[in-house]
């Protein structure tokens, strides 16, 4: 948890991430963002504007979909963040990962793990998502090779694969 | 390599339509000896699409390393000023500071076209936009750098600030730089191919219509990142976005004024690049020279305020079509204007500015034409090259006034457009070679799939359809450094692992180069494109490819790889035969096999063949190269439009408008594009859709605009929205249905048949928008983008009972055109030489042509 101190000084904190209980001692005034791609070396995560415009930087807080370039990892501590590392299970690529590197929804993979788990937070809650959905759920990530369609296409695939593992 | 039999050549051979959705697999020519095709021609899952999905694709901002230092730049608050004194002091003396840098430390000026060398890392005597770099500080980490960045003092002199090419051409000092063709003039061209003014003259009806096409940035996500560091032998490495590593190379030779040989560049996969990633960039020289000078690695990430002031995107052009037309719909002749705003620097200018006039004649018969183009420049972040480079202004031109001309002659726009499609295997008026063409496939098509005939005109007030076609380049024929080496490299090394390393220059910018690579080398070789490593990108380990952009990897690469792997399975073969004695010819190579074609039990796996080869003829590595053919364009500007072959695109565009508010969606998208071969068709829908998309967002939104502060404030020109929130971009929820179907017209000059895929689906787009505005509501709005309130002004204009039309009223007349050059086209004996060019001693600097791809010596 988050603890008071001075301006400048580190402050201690513990969240979960990716399943692993983290403790770091980070700058204060830093980002979630910027505490997992240079404090945790979870560089999965992308940044494209760090003014919570563009959605590249989306992570998961307590599995709904938060902007990281806007949180404040001290608001962050006691609670669970999830990021593209954490899709993985056993050794196997969740099937929005597979369904996105088969079907072209990934093109140059900037904006993909922002996607990838916004996707994964509208799922999680809705197994059969409409196609309009899935574009309200991923309205707030901007892609700008692909188009979108073949992302709506792996997302629908996704969600077929894991309502054919219930 | 195209050895191509049977007395009908592909090149003749009517182009075959697929549906991408399920590829009807056209005969692999090359190939049919050896089996089927195993990998090309097949949705697959890219080589790279694992590392993208999981996160472990290593961008530039990605990479951190021990003892690194962190840059920022300190960037101009005013247009255009005099830099009289720069204090740096108290930013030198901040706690945790290593060093400041001032335009002092960079005294040599660089640039991408040998013309235009006009930038210097950071501002040396002035500054030239509100964004211009000025100082770097190179600090502990980027929160110190911002601070002390924050200290550091600057006094200028202004000097008067051009806003708009009006501006720059009524003023013609000071001089934003001091080369030029005039004044603020920065490029003018004039061309001329056969008698323009008797062919326009005869027509029956003349169309004089002026267009303006607005800029527009590329808006990758990724923002532009660069680390540099000392090699522990002491040379210089440097990770970049960027898209073109060879060109990057250079500019940091000449601008540090050290050995190529002693620089290695390494181009990190690019979060998109569009072309906004092609030029050497100020930053990466500015951490390239502080890790020299301070012996540690330096990173340096630009905010997203800083990209937009990178830019190098679409140029806004004015443009005036003069198009004389038959009465059958014909055309007579083209007599085309266009004025660029370059910005403040050169960048790929003086070649943006031939692209606006190129390609017109490579989609239509145009029998006489005349182009001429001036560019320049302003106080703004400078343009260069966006998807399309220079082409989509000049094409929304034509297209529209091509749906013009088809309603006054009271013709079907898609049959006007059949009637007068260029002829294949044939040179245009300004001597561009045009090979195979699918252009009326595509148009039948689109017709065909979109209802056409039953919606254009028919559609309830409100409701429309526009149709418009494009064609691109599949990789530039001429290099920017004219020389006479190849374009393309490609090295593979196969040894008795039964690995396979393919090593090539050209960069992944998410189109799927290393995915091309793997897949023909794969192709040849009969292995798995998993089987193989690619290294790409790297100007120390990978032989060079000039990089991505002018759509040319999958081409040049792709036929240097074709080339290399060939020579690779011809020494397997040789092995194989002679080792289990099967005649050579039988030797055939697929699913990881070497075997007799006619006995397939007889026969050894791959690796087993990699080791026969390797005893027999010692380490196994062939390389392969592409050099495009020479083009038949001898006068000068001909160097900006050859290339080996075109792809062609037709597209419908449906729109609703509410015909009280202007509001309007674009609910569907039909686009047929001509590829030549599809190499993988998950790939080349992703590059269509994403040019139908980026195409939108240039049609109905994006705008790069600047504005006036206060003059409370300070006046300045500056940037309207720098933020990706303001400066708007289509979202999932503007996006609409697409229907891709791909012609494939199978060129011989291109890897397995394949053209380009990457640029020309963007280019129908904005005009066929345009179009179906004027179908759905009868107003015409001749200004890119059309946006709800250019619709509702004309909807408005149309009531009163003036012209329903919105856009630009006149081309200026002040533009200091030079004498045409005059070239007769080759269907009056010409011989692509300007008859008033004086010849030039040196043949190859005159065979070279273009001053915008010529220039220094190799």
């Amino acid at each position: 948890m988050a603890t008071e101190s001075e301006p400048g000084a580190k402050v201690r904190l513990a969240l979960a991430v990716n399943g692993e209980p983290v403790e770091a001692l980070v700058d204060g005034y830093k980002t979630l963002l910027e505490v997992l791609r240079e404090d945790l070396q979870l560089t999965g995560t992308k940044h494209g504007c760090e003014l919570g415009e563009c959605g590249a930087c989306a992570v998961l807080v307590d599995g709904e979909p938060v902007l990281s370039c806007l949180a404040l990892a001290v608001e962050c501590g006691g609670r669970t963040v999830e990021t593209v590392e954490g899709l993985q299970a056993n050794g196997a690529l969740h099937p929005l990962q597979d369904a996105f590197a088969d079907l072209g929804g990934a093109q140059c993979g900037y904006c993909t793990p922002g996607i990838l788990v916004t996707a994964k937070a509208l799922l999680d809650r809705n197994a059969e998502p409409t196609r309009d959905a899935i574009k309200e759920a991923l309205a707030g990530n901007l892609c700008r090779c692909t188009g979108y369609l073949q992302i709506i296409e792996a997302v629908e695939q996704a969600a077929a694969t894991l309502r054919g593992r219930r | 390599m195209t050895d191509m039999d049977g007395p009908e050549t592909p090149r003749r051979r009517a182009p075959q339509m697929t549906q991408i959705t399920g590829p009807q697999m056209p005969q692999m020519a090359q190939m049919q000896d050896r089996g089927a095709s195993s990998v090309i021609g097949k949705p697959r899952r890219r080589v790279d699409g694992r590392a993208k999905v999981t996160g472990q694709t290593r961008f530039a901002d990605d990479l951190m390393l021990p003892r690194m230092l962190h840059c920022k730049l300190l960037r101009s608050s005013v247009p255009h000023a005099r830099i009289v004194r720069i204090d740096t002091a108290p930013a030198a003396a901040h706690p945790g500071v290593h060093l400041v840098l001032t335009g002092e430390a960079f005294p040599v000026a660089y640039g991408v076209l040998p013309v235009s060398h006009d930038e210097h890392a950071l501002c040396r005597d002035k500054v030239r936009f509100v964004g211009d770099p000025v100082a770097a500080v190179i600090a502990r980490d980027e929160a110190t750098a911002a601070e002390a960045v924050d200290l550091i003092q600057v006094e200028y002199e202004p000097l008067r600030t051009f806003a708009s090419p009006d501006d720059s051409l009524a003023h013609p000092d000071p001089r934003i730089h001091e080369y030029g063709d005039a004044g603020n003039v920065h490029k003018a061209v004039s061309l001329q191919f056969g008698d323009v003014e008797t062919a326009i003259g005869g027509a029956d009806h003349v169309f004089d219509d002026v267009f303006f096409f607005e800029g527009s940035t590329h808006l990758p996500i990724e923002q532009h990142a660069t680390v540099a560091a000392r090699d522990p032998d002491g040379k210089l490495v440097v990770w970049s976005s960027t898209q073109t590593p060879h060109y990057l190379h250079r500019a940091l030779a000449k601008a540090l004024q050290m050995p190529a040989a002693h620089i290695r560049v390494i181009a990190t996969p690019n979060g998109g690049g569009f072309g906004g990633k092609s030029d050497p960039f100020n930053h990466e020289v500015v951490v390239a020279r502080a890790a020299l000078m301070l012996d540690r690695p330096v990173k340096i990430c630009l905010t997203r305020e800083e990209v937009f002031y990178c830019h190098r995107g679409r140029h806004p052009v004015l443009m005036r079509f003069r198009t004389g037309v038959t009465r059958e719909g014909r055309i007579t002749g083209v007599d085309l204007q266009t004025l660029l705003d370059g910005g403040a620097y050169g960048s790929y200018g003086v070649a943006s500015t031939f692209y606006t006039g190129a390609l017109q004649t490579v989609t239509y018969d145009i029998p006489a034409y005349r182009f001429r183009g001036c560019r320049v420049f302003t106080n703004k972040p400078p343009c260069g090259p966006k998807r399309g480079h220079g082409t989509p202004q000049g094409r929304f031109g034509q297209e529209v006034q091509l749906d013009k001309i088809a309603e006054r002659l009271q013709m079907d726009p898609a049959d006007l457009r059949l009637n007068i499609i260029a002829p294949p295997d044939s040179l245009t008026a300004n001597y561009l070679r045009i090979g195979t063409i699918g252009l009326a496939e595509c148009i039948r098509q689109v017709v065909s799939s979109s209802g056409w005939k039953d919606k254009f005109g028919k559609l309830p007030r409100g409701r429309g359809v526009g149709l418009a076609c494009s064609s691109y380049l599949s990789g530039a024929g001429l290099p920017i450094n004219w020389n006479d080496l190849p374009h393309s490299g490609v090295q593979l090394k196969l040894d008795r692992s039964g690995g396979v390393t393919a090593f090539c220059g050209a960069t992944e910018i998410g189109q799927g180069s290393d995915d091309v690579l793997v897949a023909t080398v794969a192709e040849v070789l009969g292995i798995e494109p998993f089987d193989i490593r690619a290294v790409t990108g790297d100007t120390d380990l990978t032989p060079v490819d000039l990089g991505s952009y002018s759509s040319r990897v999958t081409l040049m690469m792709g036929n240097a790889a074709i080339e290399a792997a060939t020579r690779a399975r011809d020494l397997l073969a040789q092995a194989v035969s002679r080792t289990l004695e099967i005649p050579i010819e039988r030797v055939t190579f697929r699913d990881r096999r070497v075997f007799d074609h006619d006995a397939p039990e007889r026969g050894v796996t791959f690796q087993e063949a990699v080791c026969m080869a390797e005893a027999q003829f010692g380490t196994i590595g062939t390389t392969g190269s592409y050099t495009p053919p020479k083009s038949p364009a001898k006068f000068k500007g001909g160097g900006v439009g050859p290339s080996p072959t075109y792809s062609y695109t037709a597209a419908v565009v449906e729109v609703d408008v509410d015909p009280d508010t202007g509001w309007m969606v674009v609910p569907r998208v039909w686009i047929a594009h001509d590829i030549g071969r599809s190499l993988n068709p998950t790939l080349v829908r992703g590059q269509v859709e994403g040019g139908v998309y980026m195409g939108l967002g240039e049609a109905l939104m994006e705008e790069q605009a600047f504005r006036r502060l206060p003059s409370r404030l300070s006046n300045a020109l500056v940037h309207k929205f720098p933020s990706m929130l303001e400066y708007k971009s289509p979202t999932f929820l503007e996006m609409p249905e697409v229907h891709t179907d791909l012609i494939e017209s199978m060129d011989p000059a291109g890897p397995f048949g394949a053209k380009e895929v990457g640029q020309g689906p963007l280019l129908p787009i904005m005009p066929a928008l345009a179009n179906a505005v004027y179908d759905a509501v009868g107003v015409r709005i001749d200004e890119i983008p059309v946006t709800p309130e250019k619709i509702l002004k004309a909807l408005q204009l149309k009531a009163a009972g003036k012209p329903a039309r919105v856009g630009p009223a006149s081309f200026p007349e002040n533009v200091p055109w030079p004498e045409a050059l005059m070239v007769k086209p080759p269907w009056e004996g010409g011989d692509g030489r300007a008859s008033n060019e004086p010849v030039k001693k040196s043949t190859r600097r005159a065979e070279a042509g273009v001053e915008a791809t010529a220039g220094v010596k190799p």
